[in-house]
């Protein structure tokens, strides 16, 4: 059905825009430094999740 | 005595293994994905968290960093934790890793990896009377998501320009129980600060375990601000369901067994399905099936 086919073709659209996306996104992230404040956050005891922050 | 016919017998046994067949293997995958999670269970004794370098790495599903046995980021704490840090307003590192798992898997995640999940469906097997949710409160995610994971670490911060993770620290009861509890365990010093806040946080966390006794997987329905951003993106994602309507006989049977209330036929794409697969083994029609879309471009003639 071209309704639905056409429904189809922006779903494929929007798995690829959102993977290339993604794959910036990381990319951008890690080249920021983003990575080494997740484990400096999480090697340490976290106030906040346990009710005391 | 009136013997069933073999057919008969064979069909409706063959349906039943079916089901146990495919919930067993449903559960060794989340067994094993709960087990890589939480790989450092000594660490409950002293009450140590591991440091390793795996933590820059964040798990798909919920599991408390803070949690003595993990050995995963939680995508979540790790987002508000970038987020609410001086320097940053977005994580792009961590809402990149959940939205390419997301466009795989969607909620996926949810049916299989999330440790947080298979605690749920444990704690529902405990007999009590069960009810099902109202619909309208399993909009309450997406506020959650939106005010407390996005809005408040960025907008809600102090003089050097830092903000807390709004959702670590006045709602989820997974910090709580996976970190706080075990924690609080081991640590007197700990104790001695315990305040307003955790009695808040205590009464979150009991009502949230009540409600997962009572209704399957309340947490994920209600509270999960992760499964608010897989659902969203279950409407695209590669792994998806596939209806065959024509087949379906209107039985039900499909919505009957669904843990998340989902009808599949006339939603296959709801963001409240965990691609748990229950649906797809109770067909007796094999109307329904769950598999990755491949899409390759046709060649023009
Ligand atoms: S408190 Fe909750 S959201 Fe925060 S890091 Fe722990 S599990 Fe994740
Ligand atoms: S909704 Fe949240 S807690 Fe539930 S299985 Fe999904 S990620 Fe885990
Ligand atoms: S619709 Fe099917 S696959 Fe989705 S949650 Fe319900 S039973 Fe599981």
């Amino acid at each position: 059905m071209h309704w639905s086919k056409t429904l189809n073709q922006k779903k494929q659209a929007v798995r690829v825009l959102a993977s290339l996306a993604a794959g910036c996104m990381m990319a951008w992230g890690i080249y920021r430094g983003e990575a080494a404040v997740v484990l400096g956050k999480a090697v340490n005891v976290c106030l906040e999740c346990i009710g005391l922050g | 005595m009136e013997r069933r016919s073999t057919s008969a017998w064979n069909a409706s046994d063959w349906g039943k293994l079916m089901r146990i067949s495919q919930e067993i293997k449903r559960k060794i995958i989340q067994i094993a994905a709960f087990g890589y999670s939480n790989t450092y269970l000594q660490n409950f004794a002293g009450g140590q968290l591991y440091k390793g370098k795996w933590k820059q790495f964040c798990n798909p599903g919920m599991n408390c960093y803070s949690c003595p046995a993990a050995r995963l980021s939680c995508p979540i704490g790790a987002m508000q934790a970038v987020s609410g840090a001086m320097n940053f307003n977005l994580s792009f590192y961590v809402t990149g890793f959940v939205l390419a798992v997301g466009v795989v898997f969607g909620r996926a995640v949810c049916g299989y990896i999330c440790p947080f999940g298979l605690i749920q469906e444990l704690l529902y097997k405990i007999p009590s009377p069960k009810r099902k949710l109202w619909k309208g409160f399993t909009y309450v995610k997406y506020v959650l998501l939106v005010f407390f994971v996005l809005l408040f670490p960025v907008m809600i911060t102090n003089e050097l320009g830092m903000g807390a993770p709004a959702y670590c620290e006045y709602i989820c009861p997974v910090g709580t129980l996976e970190g706080g509890l075990p924690l609080l365990a081991t640590h007197p010093e700990l104790r001695k600060v315990i305040g307003a806040l955790f009695s808040v946080k205590a009464v979150i966390l009991v009502l949230t375990l009540i409600g997962c006794v009572v209704i399957c997987r309340f947490f994920c329905k209600v509270m999960c601000p992760l499964g608010a951003i897989y659902g969203i993106l279950n409407k695209v994602s590669i792994y998806h369901m596939e209806v065959d309507k024509e087949k379906c006989v209107s039985c039900g049977k499909c919505r009957g067994v669904c843990p998340m209330d989902v009808d599949p036929v006339n939603a296959p794409d709801s963001a409240e399905c965990i691609r748990c697969g229950k649906c797809t083994v109770s067909c007796p029609k094999n109307v329904l099936s769950l598999k990755f879309r491949v899409e390759l471009p046709k060649k023009s003639q």
